[in-house]
């Protein structure tokens, strides 16, 4: 096999990605996985709260003792970290721009795994200035358990998905408390019994069929402004936390002719995971809005088996 | 602060103020550049559309159009040595209704007496070969060649890193609160600091009547003139390759679709005139109807996500022309009103500002072979850092900004002062995700490195 073949190139470590990797390579393709970030692992890795590897590894761990078991899974995976893909080509051929410079691998296979995102404050149009302490739940996450610092200390926190209770965690666990949550949908996203546990163990209110006026503040976010119930609000807050509102990290199949389907953001796939190009396929969460880190590793052994299958391998 | 007397203090690190700091350290003048935050480009010349104009549709024989030509002029000459990149995009100007058909005529002879010779009339056929995903709306359009798109941060950068390597000095952080006239010499302070210089130059932009009025009552005012802006995601670039102009209003130059030197599309301006300085705030139905008025134009953008909203504000006075002359008895020369135009013509209205210093106040010494630093560069389509062997991490895994870029920007003659000055040194933060991925990385290189680090509580220990 010349040297930048491969049965299969994934791009991204995260759940899904490692996930296939590993058993398309027990399946004996030879595969590389291509992540842009320093470490594998994904999302998980700065989330620490408890709940994951239930699906698939049947332990109940924090996201970094996840991530580093799928990490350490891994093992034995030509996994190239910092390694980022910047084009999908004709015929299977992957553009990445590498530490060493940027190359070409070809797969006969391709899979897409990049993950989702949250949508930030700029794409939802909200109003208002644009001091420091507005950012999303990732972005905090990311302080807090990669860096261990807070970026704010008591923030309105935007969008009532369960992300934005585990944003309430994630404050929690550095001693801060959000002020409020408000979320522009008619009603409260997540469970009931979730806010309100909110509300009596927290002390936090969610409000849902807010619209928000303003983000006021110049240097540092000072504060909130929005109607709810026809009457006008402020409140006082130190930041604005962006939470949930999911958004598949699809440029790459966006700028491909498979594109995406406008009702999820993300490529369009059958129920083999197949795209419209023959030779990519798509799974995990870039397929549209979140499913936990389990279902999108199980997604992950599913796809590499339809890959080895494709190719031979399917045994 | 200093005992040093400047020859000149210029106030304002705007891109006007920082062209005038570069032309007159070229020409031997020893110069002070004040500017009242962290970092340069903080005010006007943070948000503004990045177009390097023709002055095709400027008002004929004003000082703006003239500014606007002899900058262009320069900034072409120069632009190469100090790396500085360009997307020759051209222009097209499209009718979308009979009244605005009605006229191009005038838009047509506006840019022949204007001197833009090349401006003509192109057929809908051509236009809609050159822009393929324009709206089958377009009634008639006017070509515009030489309109180009360029890097709107790296210029004045640019500008200030090639003064400094002449002995000019920067002081951030200084808003000059009082200006004082003793023995010949302005004294302006900053609280308990103070600078000296022979000659002041108000570059302040938006404050210019501000500090003005601290010289004399100021004969003119400023009201800053917002500017919203939307920013599509880079895959929208493909559908926008080329400058989309509107037939202009009375006031305004109207809603632009241009494609970005970091490969995004860009849309706007609105145009809102407010007393306030510094409030650069963005509403709802402003961004929507600069969304709605760019799918009308090219719907397939309808499809494409926005990266990101801003404004900009544009310091307007009441006149129509820019506002540069000297007050000769006083030692102060007033450069005020510079609007939208102020990138194109900064190195314009540098020459002139040098002129006038020469013909009032200080012979000049032209350097014989200045140094030229060349900018990093962050334009899309010409290779970038994360390109090179042994570049080491990415920090924003949206617009691929490395870690050694971070670093370049928080060192060297002009380090970062806050977190913008970060965005315009390297791009980090300022693509799709909007900080998801990298805003605490870069918060975390960043930290003890800033004048003005981002404001984050202090941390206790966790428990």
């Amino acid at each position: 096999m010349p040297d930048d073949l491969r049965d299969l190139v994934i791009v991204g470590g995260g759940p899904a990605g490692l996930t296939a990797a590993v058993e398309a390579q027990r399946k004996g393709l030879r595969v590389t996985v291509l992540e842009r970030e320093a470490q594998a692992g994904g999302a998980p890795r700065h989330c620490g709260h408890l709940g994951f590897g239930m699906l698939d590894m049947g332990r109940f761990w924090r996201g970094p003792r996840y991530a580093a078991a799928l990490r350490d899974r891994a093992q034995g995976i030509d996994l190239r970290c910092g390694h980022a893909v910047t084009d999908l080509r004709a015929g299977g051929r992957v553009a990445v721009s590498g530490p060493q410079g940027p190359y070409e691998l070809q797969g006969r296979r391709v899979l897409l795994a990049m993950g989702i995102r949250e949508t930030p404050r700029s794409a939802q149009l909200i109003p208002g200035n644009r001091p420091f302490g507005i950012l999303t739940t990732g972005a905090l996450q990311r302080f807090v358990y990669l860096q261990g610092r807070l970026p704010c200390r008591n923030p309105v926190i935007i969008g009532t998905e369960i992300i934005g209770f585990s944003a309430i965690l994630t404050l929690r666990h550095m001693g801060a408390r959000p002020v409020l949550l408000l979320d522009e949908a008619q009603r409260v996203q997540s469970a009931p019994l979730i806010a309100l546990g909110a509300r009596l163990v927290f002390g936090v209110r969610a409000l849902a069929g807010v619209t928000i006026e303003a983000i006021s503040g110049e240097q540092v976010v000072e504060g909130v402004t929005y109607t709810h119930g026809g009457a006008q609000h402020s409140v006082a807050c130190d930041g604005v936390i962006f939470s949930g509102r999911w958004l598949p990290e699809a440029f790459l199949a966006r700028q491909h002719t498979i594109g995406v389907n406008p009702a999820t953001q993300g490529p369009s796939v059958t129920a083999d995971f197949r795209t419209s190009d023959p030779q990519i396929f798509a799974a995990g969460n870039v397929l549209r809005s979140v499913r936990n880190s389990g279902q999108c590793a199980l997604e992950g052994r599913r796809v590499a088996r339809v890959i080895a299958g494709d190719l031979g391998r399917g045994a | 602060m200093t005992a040093q007397t400047y020859d000149v203090a210029i106030i304002g690190a705007g891109v006007v103020g920082c062209a005038v700091f570069r032309e007159l350290s070229l020409n031997g003048i020893a110069c002070v550049l004040l500017e009242r935050s962290a970092d340069i480009l903080d005010g006007a010349s943070k948000g503004n559309s990045a177009i390097l104009h023709t002055g095709f549709d400027a008002p004929p024989g004003s000082l703006e159009v003239r500014l606007m030509q002899a900058g262009r002029a320069r900034y072409l000459a120069d632009r190469a040595r100090l790396g500085l990149p360009m997307l020759e995009t051209d222009a097209v100007l499209v009718a979308w209704s009979q009244a605005e058909v009605a006229k191009l005529p005038a838009i047509l002879d506006k840019a022949i007496r204007n001197g833009v010779t090349g401006a003509a009339r192109l057929d809908l056929g051509a236009l809609h070969r050159r822009v393929p995903q324009l709206s089958s709306d377009a009634m008639a359009a006017l070509q515009v060649p030489g309109e180009h798109i360029i890097d709107p941060w790296s210029s004045p950068l640019a500008y200030v890193l090639q003064a400094m390597a002449l002995g000019g000095v920067v002081v951030r952080q200084f808003a000059v609160a009082a200006a004082r006239r003793e023995g010949g010499v302005w004294h302006l302070s900053a609280g308990t600091r103070s600078v000296t210089a022979r000659t002041v130059i108000n570059c302040a932009g938006n404050y210019g009547d501000l500090v003005e009025a601290l010289a004399r009552p100021s004969p003119f005012r400023i009201r800053p003139r917002k500017g919203q802006f939307v920013v599509f995601d880079k895959t929208a670039a493909r559908h926008v390759p080329t400058i989309i102009l509107p037939v202009p209003t009375e006031r305004t130059k109207g809603v632009v679709i241009c494609p970005t030197i970091f490969g995004n599309v860009l849309v706007g301006p609105t145009a809102e005139d407010q007393d306030h300085r510094s409030d650069a705030s963005v509403d709802r139905a402003a961004l929507q109807s600069l969304m709605d008025q760019a799918a009308r134009m090219v719907p397939v953008l309808a499809a494409e996500p926005v990266t990101a909203t801003y404004a900009g504000l544009r310091p307007a006075s009441e006149r129509a022309d820019y506002i540069i002359e000297a007050q000769v008895p006083d030692r102060w020369i007033t450069v005020a009103g510079i609007r939208s135009t102020g990138l194109t013509a900064a190195l314009g209205i540098a020459e002139h500002v040098r002129d006038l210093m020469a013909d009032h106040f200080q012979p000049l010494a032209r350097v014989d072979n200045p140094p030229w630093p060349v900018m990093p560069n962050l334009a899309e389509h010409l290779p970038r850092d994360h390109q090179r062997a042994g570049r080491g991490d990415l920090v924003c895994l949206c617009e691929l900004v490395t870690r050694d870029e971070i670093a370049a920007a928080l060192s060297g003659p002009l380090p970062a002062g806050n977190l913008g000055g970060i965005k315009r040194r390297t791009r980090a933060l300022l693509g799709r995700c909007q900080g998801f991925n990298c805003l605490a990385a870069v918060c975390a290189l960043a930290e003890g490195r800033l004048a003005e680090p981002p404001p984050m509580p202090e941390v206790r220990s966790a428990g």
